[in-house]
């Protein structure tokens, strides 16, 4: 089936659905890459207007990849909720952006409406979409969940705390986890991408951080970013798992470079939901995703990079999550240019995910040798702030010295919960509160550090 | 200083001993103190000029001086496509193919921008000659000096004149904490396309005095070259046997 529009008194043609989503995509170096960007102007905004008049429910009939050879369309195809699809069943995409925008889409509409999307039918209405409206929509949809905090409440930003070090040196950890707790940071998860995968190292680290957590009885879960058979092996063995991490992609072949099944998924799922170390919640899953992946690993299917980007939000939502972030400026400038399509690209992302019903949260970071600097990051966070994000990653300073990239510091977290008026996850402020790091207004008390009881983490540690 | 910040000082201090995070910063309301605002618009802009510095093959051949240097030039016109099509770093400007020498080369070193020429410019000289002087029975191409190169570029190099193996020495993605950091890749009988990383050996970080050093990474490169010869191959089935990288 084609799609054509009449734009400049030139007739434009689109043969497939996957080109169509391709050529009306924001102009982004990764569809140039893969070859499937619009070949102009003109022509990105003659695949909008032929895009607008596709019936959301040909993206149940056209299948972007096979249902045959795609483990990620099956799941996508076989899981949708023809009910909950009914109330948009008869729109178009174009129409579905104004019924999106319009009051009845509220908060309870969405929350009900998103098993009756596919990643496909969000794609599409958010490539007509500017970022006002990202935002707007986005804003509207609420997902809660719950490990030891609870995550995504409105009026709230969680954030994880990010300790890496180059080594796993348990003192250089515990150095930067100090500092990031003495800034309030670190309700959504403690979180380290450790520098190798061996099972001893995340193992030393696991126990590092629940050491802390329990000590401290910090209400918050630890993660250490290994592969999921890495944590499977580790359960098996009994070592303090609080989360299960898995970078996935929206493809099963991209999937496969990851090492990742989704019968291994559904195997540490299990796993991790029976050690039930959860105690006001039992959302037990972390995923990374980010724009590029699918590309990278030759895994896209011609299928463009932020249509295949929403397409494992599908096998994110399979698990019911507690976090999922996507590490929106991390692969480097051959995917996201600069700054404006960094921030774009967080903005669909964030977009797809909440409507897809997950807890969407941020890594708003970039590379060096991309074109962005810390007041992209100061942009992105704001507009994600508004638009209320679960989530933000915070390193210390932004910079992370393990990755090599810049991210969102402590400080920005601060600065977005004040100009916000934005709190910690409940449980999280009730400790801070209790530990004395709660000032009157509610806000991160400045503290003298040296005098505190917490640094006895890092003094001990460091000895 | 008051005896309560004097006392913080301390205990960052001894903390940051133990990591090069940014740690115990301080703050300006919510904001970072002036001073740590700089300090990290400095290593921003370090890293971001070794991305967009130009590439100056005469301080490499300068380095090099006596060896015999050829030039060339990837099919990305500038940094900017260079940045964005990775696939044209990858491959040799047509032109300049036609103008390396071919010969029984049993090696070629390529020094390959890639991210940060002030790596090149700083290092790569010297990375050549010490290796160089330690296969004195080799039969050494010219050293190739590659503008808006990538890794792969060196598997071009190499079919184009017939070398039996690469070594291409490219500037590394530029981190904070290091803007002019050399990576080296060691590739055996390359065929573009087809080859992958995984047949590739490389050493990262070279960038004395923090990083590995010239006769440390010399040794390491020499001794793979040689085991590579010997068994016709590069890649995972070659293992580095000298000590290992320091911490």
């Amino acid at each position: 089936m084609s799609y054509t529009s009449v734009l400049g008194g030139r007739h434009h043609r689109f043969d497939t659905l996957a080109r169509l989503l391709a050529a009306a995509s924001p102009e982004r170096s990764g569809d140039r890459l893969a070859g499937l960007a619009a070949a102009s102007e003109q022509e990105r905004v003659a695949a909008r207007w032929a895009l607008a008049d596709v019936p959301l429910a040909e993206f149940l009939a056209e299948p972007l990849i096979p249902y045959e050879t795609d483990d990620v369309t099956r799941l996508i195809l076989d899981t949708h909720d023809t009910a909950a699809f009914a109330p948009v069943a008869g729109l178009t995409v174009g129409e579905f952006r104004e019924w999106l925008l319009s009051p009845g889409a509220d908060a309870g509409a969405l929350a009900a409406l998103a098993p009756g999307l596919t990643p496909e039918m969000v794609a599409a209405v958010s490539k007509l979409m500017g970022n006002a409206d990202l935002v707007a929509v986005a804003r509207k949809v609420r997902v809660v969940t719950a490990f030891r905090s609870t995550i995504g409440l409105p009026g709230r930003l969680a954030t994880r705390l990010q300790p890496n070090h180059p080594t796993d040196d348990p003192a250089g950890v515990a150095a930067a986890l100090l500092d990031g707790l003495l800034l309030g940071s670190g309700d959504a998860v403690i979180g380290i991408n450790p520098a190798t995968d061996s099972p001893k190292a995340v193992r030393d680290l696991l126990e590092l951080l629940d050491g802390v957590i329990q000590r401290y009885a910090i209400p918050t879960q630890s993660c250490v970013l290994c592969h999921v058979t890495t944590s499977v092996d580790l359960m098996s063995r009994g070592a303090p798992v609080d989360l299960v991490f898995q970078s996935i992609a929206g493809t099963q072949t991209a999937n496969a470079s990851f090492g990742v099944t989704l019968g291994l998924l559904d195997d540490a799922y299990e796993a991790a939901l029976a050690l039930e170390r959860g105690t006001v919640g039992h959302n037990v899953m972390y995923f990374e995703t980010g724009q590029g992946s699918a590309l990278s690993a030759g895994a896209h299917h011609g299928v463009d990079q932020q249509t295949v980007e929403a397409r494992a939000y599908a096998v994110a939502r399979r698990y019911d999550p507690l976090l999922v972030n996507t590490v929106v400026g991390f692969i480097g400038p051959e995917y996201l240019y600069d700054g404006r399509q960094i921030l774009r690209a967080a903005l669909e992302d964030h977009f797809c995910g909440k409507l897809l019903g997950l807890p969407m949260g941020l890594d708003i970071c970039y590379t060096n040798h991309a074109d962005a600097d810390d007041d992209d990051i100061a942009t992105m966070l704001t507009m994600l702030g508004v638009a209320g994000a679960s989530f933000v990653i915070c390193t210390p300073g932004g910079d992370d010295i393990m990755l090599n990239y810049q991210s969102a510091s402590y400080h920005d977290a601060l600065y977005l919960r004040e100009v916000l008026g934005l709190r910690p996850a409940p449980e999280f402020e009730s400790w801070l509160d209790s530990i004395g790091l709660l000032d009157e207004k509610g806000g991160i008390r400045e503290t003298t550090g040296a005098a505190h009881p917490l640094t006895a983490i890092g003094k001990e540690l460091a000895a | 200083m008051s005896e309560v910040a004097v006392q913080t000082s301390e205990l960052w201090s001894s903390l940051r001993q133990r990591t090069q995070a940014r740690i115990g910063l301080g703050r300006a309301g919510s904001a970072l103190p002036t001073r740590h605002r700089l300090e990290l618009q400095a290593a921003h802009a370090a890293a971001r000029d070794a991305v967009h510095s130009p590439f100056e093959p005469d301080v490499i051949a300068a380095g090099l001086a006596g060896t015999p240097t050829v030039r060339v030039r990837s099919s990305a016109p500038d940094r900017l496509t260079y940045l964005q099509r990775p696939d044209l770093g990858r491959r040799l400007d047509p032109l300049d193919r036609a103008h390396l020498p071919a010969g029984e080369w049993d090696a070629v070193f390529v020094v390959a921008d890639g991210l940060s020429s002030r790596a090149v410019h700083e290092h790569a000289a010297a990375v050549v000659r010490e290796t160089a002087a330690r296969l004195e029975d080799w039969r050494l191409a010219p050293v190739v000096l590659a503008e808006q190169a990538r890794v792969a570029l060196g598997d071009d190099v190499a079919q184009a004149m017939g070398a039996a193996m690469v070594v291409v020495l490219v500037g590394e993605r530029p981190g904070m904490s290091a803007a002019d950091s050399l990576g080296a890749y060691l590739t055996y009988r390359p065929t573009p396309g087809v080859t992958t990383d995984a047949d590739r050996n490389c050493l990262s970080n070279i960038r004395p005095p923090l990083g590995l050093s010239y006769t440390g990474a010399a040794e390491k490169l020499a001794g793979l070259m040689t085991r590579a010869r010997e068994l016709g191959l590069t890649g995972v089935a070659l293992k580095d046997e000298t000590d290992a990288l320091p911490g």
